[in-house]
C-alpha cells in the first residue's frame, strides 16, 4: 500500500470513529448520571440524521440542524419523563429490556413516520464530487466536517462539565446521587438533563455523518453496538477514553475492509466488543481497581 | 405438583381435539401458524429459564436458532449425486448418514436429517459453552449487549456468507422423515401428524423442564434464582449452573430451529435478526421469568397473533410497546398469581367503594 491509500484509510477510520466517540459519550453521559445503559442511544443519531433531511426542505441547513438537534434533544428528556423517572428501584433487567423496548418503538415509528428509504442530507459544503486533496489523498469536505464537529462536541462537553454550574451538578450527581440532593442539587433535573444532553449529541453526530453514510431507519442498532464497544474499549463512564477508542475502532474498521470481506467489517467490531468484555471489562485504559469501585 | 399434573393432562386433551375443531369448522390452515407458533415457543420456553433462574439476559436466542436451521439447511441440501461411484458415499448411505432420495429436481444424495440433528445439537452446545464460558462472568448490561453482540455477529456472517445463501437464505430444504408416518415437511398431507409432533414435542420438553427444577439440580437452580451469593455460600457451582442453563436454552433453541426449518422447508437470514431475540425476551416478560406455563401461554397466544397477521405493520412495535408496560408495570409477568390477586382484591375493593356510595 502507498502512503495516499493509508491516508485515505486513515481519514475514513477517523471519521466513522469519531461518530462512535460521539455516541459512546452519549452513553457514558447517561450511564454516569442514572447508572443504565441506554440501549435507545443509537435512535438518537437515526432520528437526528432524519429529522434534518426532512427539515432542510423548508428551511435553510443552518436552521434545519439546529432544529433537528432540538427536536432529539426534547425526545431524549421525554423518555426520561414518561419511562423512567417514575420506577421505583428498577432492576438492571428491567431497565435494560424497557431501553430496547424504546428503541424499537422509537425505530418502528420513524418507520411509519418517515418510510424504508434511504436519505441523506446534502453536503455542507461543496457536493459528493467536491474533493481536497491532503497529501495525495481525496478526501471530501464533509470528512473535515464531521471532525470539527465532533471535536467541537468534545471540547464543549469538557468546557461544560468543568466549568459550569450545571455541569459541575451532573458530575456532582454521577459521583454520588444522594449527597448531590443533600447539597441541593435538583437530581431529578439533572438525571433529564443528561438524557437530553445525550440525545442531543447524538443527533448532532447523525446529521454531519448523514452526507457521507446515508440515514436509514434501521441503522440505530448497529451504531449504538458499536459505540457502545466503543465506550467499554475507553473504560465505561470515561469520555477522553472513548475518544481514543473511537479512533482506534474506526481505524480497525476501515482497516480491515483491506483484509477481510467488507460484509464482515460489522462482525470485526463485534468480535472486538465481546474478546474485550472477556479480557478487560474495565477498559483499556482504566485499572482494574478503579473498576471495582463502579457496579455494573 | 399436582396442579401441574393436572394442567398438562388437560393441554394433552386439548391438543388431541384441536385439529378435530379445525377439521369440523374447516380451518384446517390455522394449524400452519398453530404449528409454528408452537416451534417459537419452545425457543422462548429455554429462554424462560435462563432468565428466571439464572438471571441472566439472552438477547442471542435468535442466534442459536438460526445455527440449529442453518446447520440442517447446509447439510440436508449438499447434493453428493456427482461422486456416488465413490465408495465412501456408498458406506456412508449404507450406515444411514447420507440419504438417497429421488427429489423433485432428478436423485439427490444429502446428509441424513438426523445427522444433521445431532451435528446442529452439538454445534450449538459447543459454541454456547464457548461463549457462556466467557460471557457469564458478566453482569447485567455487559451480559445483554455481549449476547446482543454475538447475535449480530451471527447475522452479519449468514447474510455475507455465500454458502450460507446470503439476504436469500437455503430453500427447498427436504423434509425429515422421522417414522414412514411422520415426515416433518410443509405439505398438508402431514399438517394433523406435524401439529402433533410439534404439540408433543413442547409438552415433553415442559415435562422435562419442570423434571429439572424439581430435581437436585432444581434446587441449585432455585436457590440461585432466591440469592447468588448466598447459594455460592452454601457450595453451590454457581458458573456452572449458570453455564448450564446457557447450553440448556441454546440447544432448545437450536432443536427449535432445527424443525421449523424442516417444517418450513427453508430458512432466511431474518430469523437469526435481533428483533427475533428481542421477540423472545418480551415473551418471556408477559409469560414470567421462571414461570413454564406462563410462557407457554404467552408464547403460543403471541406468536399466533403475530403470525396470523393480528398486528399488521405494527408488529414489531407492538413487541416493544409490550416490554416496556411488563417491564414498569408487571416485571413478573401478567400470569402471576400475587398480581392477580392484587387486581382481584383492588377491583373487589372498587366494587365494594361504588357499591356504598350508591347506597
Amino acid at each position: 500500500m502507498d502512503l495516499s491509500i493509508i491516508l485515505q484509510f486513515i481519514f475514513s477510520g477517523i471519521t466513522v470513529g469519531s461518530i462512535y466517540a460521539i455516541v459512546a459519550i452519549g452513553f457514558n453521559i447517561i450511564y454516569n448520571a442514572t447508572g443504565i445503559i441506554n440501549f435507545a442511544q443509537g435512535e438518537f443519531v437515526m432520528l437526528g440524521g432524519m429529522l434534518a433531511c426532512t427539515l432542510s426542505r423548508y428551511m435553510p441547513l443552518f436552521f434545519a440542524i439546529v432544529l433537528s438537534v432540538l427536536i432529539t434533544a426534547l425526545v431524549g428528556s421525554l423518555i426520561e419523563l414518561i419511562f423512567i423517572r417514575w420506577l421505583k428501584s428498577p432492576t438492571v433487567l428491567q431497565l435494560v429490556v424497557i431501553t430496547i423496548g424504546i428503541s424499537i418503538l422509537i425505530r418502528e415509528s420513524s418507520l411509519h413516520i418517515w418510510d424504508e428509504q434511504v436519505r441523506a442530507l446534502k453536503f455542507f459544503t461543496g457536493n459528493e464530487t467536491t474533493s481536497i486533496n491532503i497529501l495525495g489523498a481525496n478526501i471530501s469536505p464533509q470528512v473535515l466536517w464531521v471532525i470539527a464537529v465532533c471535536s467541537l462536541i468534545v471540547i464543549f462537553l469538557v468546557f461544560f462539565f468543568k466549568y459550569t454550574r450545571i455541569g459541575r451538578a451532573m458530575r456532582a450527581c454521577s459521583e454520588n446521587r444522594d449527597a448531590a440532593g443533600l447539597c441541593g442539587i435538583n437530581t431529578e433535573l439533572m438525571v433529564n438533563l443528561s438524557f437530553l444532553l445525550s440525545a442531543a449529541i447524538g443527533a448532532l453526530a447523525g446529521i454531519v455523518v448523514s452526507p457521507l453514510t446515508q440515514t436509514h431507519y434501521e441503522m440505530g442498532g448497529d451504531i449504538a453496538i458499536k459505540g457502545f464497544t466503543v465506550a467499554i474499549l475507553g473504560g465505561l463512564g470515561n469520555s477522553v477514553g472513548a475518544v481514543l477508542a473511537g479512533i482506534i475502532l474506526g481505524l480497525i474498521e476501515s482497516f480491515s475492509v483491506s483484509l477481510f470481506p467488507s460484509a464482515y467489517q460489522d462482525v470485526i467490531a463485534l468480535s472486538i466488543l465481546l474478546i474485550i468484555l472477556i479480557i478487560k471489562p474495565q477498559g483499556l485504559f482504566r485499572k482494574k481497581e478503579l473498576a471495582k469501585l463502579k457496579e455494573f | 405438583m399436582k396442579t401441574n399434573k393436572f394442567v398438562m393432562l388437560f393441554l394433552i386433551l386439548i391438543t388431541i381435539f384441536i385439529p378435530v375443531i379445525t377439521y369440523i369448522f374447516n380451518i384446517n390452515f390455522l394449524l400452519i401458524q398453530l404449528t409454528m407458533s408452537i416451534y417459537y415457543t419452545l425457543v422462548s420456553l429455554g429462554l424462560c429459564i435462563l432468565m428466571g433462574y439464572a438471571g441472566q439476559i439472552s438477547l442471542g436466542q435468535a442466534a442459536f436458532f438460526a445455527i440449529g436451521g442453518y446447520t440442517t439447511g447446509v447439510l440436508t441440501t449438499m447434493n453428493f449425486i456427482n461422486i456416488r461411484e465413490n465408495y465412501l458415499i456408498n458406506f456412508l448411505i449404507k450406515c444411514r448418514i447420507l440419504t438417497f432420495d429421488k427429489g423433485f429436481y432428478g436423485e439427490v444424495i444429502y446428509f441424513s436429517p438426523f445427522v444433521a440433528l445431532i451435528i446442529a445439537i452439538l454445534i450449538s452446545i459447543l459454541i454456547a459453552y464457548f461463549i457462556g464460558f466467557a460471557v457469564l462472568k458478566l453482569k447485567g448490561h455487559y451480559l445483554a449487549m455481549a449476547t446482543l453482540g454475538f447475535n449480530i455477529i451471527v447475522y452479519k456472517i449468514i447474510k455475507g456468507t455465500k454458502f450460507l445463501g446470503q439476504a436469500d437464505g437455503i430453500s427447498a430444504i427436504p423434509g425429515f422423515k422421522i417414522l414412514p408416518f411422520l415426515v416433518i415437511d410443509g405439505s398438508n398431507l402431514n399438517r394433523i401428524t406435524n401439529f402433533y409432533f410439534a404439540s408433543f414435542l413442547l409438552l415433553f420438553v415442559t415435562w422435562l423442564f419442570f423434571n429439572l427444577i424439581n430435581s437436585r439440580s432444581g434446587l441449585a437452580l432455585r436457590s440461585l434464582h432466591g440469592d447468588e451469593d448466598a447459594s455460592n455460600a452454601m457450595g453451590i457451582n454457581v458458573t456452572f449452573y449458570k453455564r448450564a442453563v446457557f447450553v440448556l436454552a441454546a440447544v432448545t433453541a437450536s432443536v427449535s430451529g432445527f424443525f421449523l426449518t424442516h417444517y418450513n422447508g427453508a430458512i432466511g437470514p431474518s430469523e437469526a435478526s435481533i428483533i427475533k431475540s428481542v421477540r423472545y425476551v418480551s415473551i418471556v416478560a408477559v409469560g414470567g421469568m421462571g414461570n413454564i406455563w406462563g410462557v407457554l401461554f404467552s408464547g403460543i397466544i403471541l406468536n399466533f397473533l403475530s403470525l396470523r397477521g393480528v398486528f399488521g405493520r405494527f408488529d414489531d412495535a407492538v413487541f416493544g410497546i409490550i416490554l416496556i408496560i411488563i417491564m414498569s408495570f408487571a416485571p413478573h409477568g401478567i400470569f402471576n398469581k400475587e398480581l392477580i390477586f392484587e387486581i382481584y382484591n383492588k377491583s373487589i375493593k372498587i366494587l365494594v367503594s361504588k357499591f356504598k356510595k350508591d347506597n
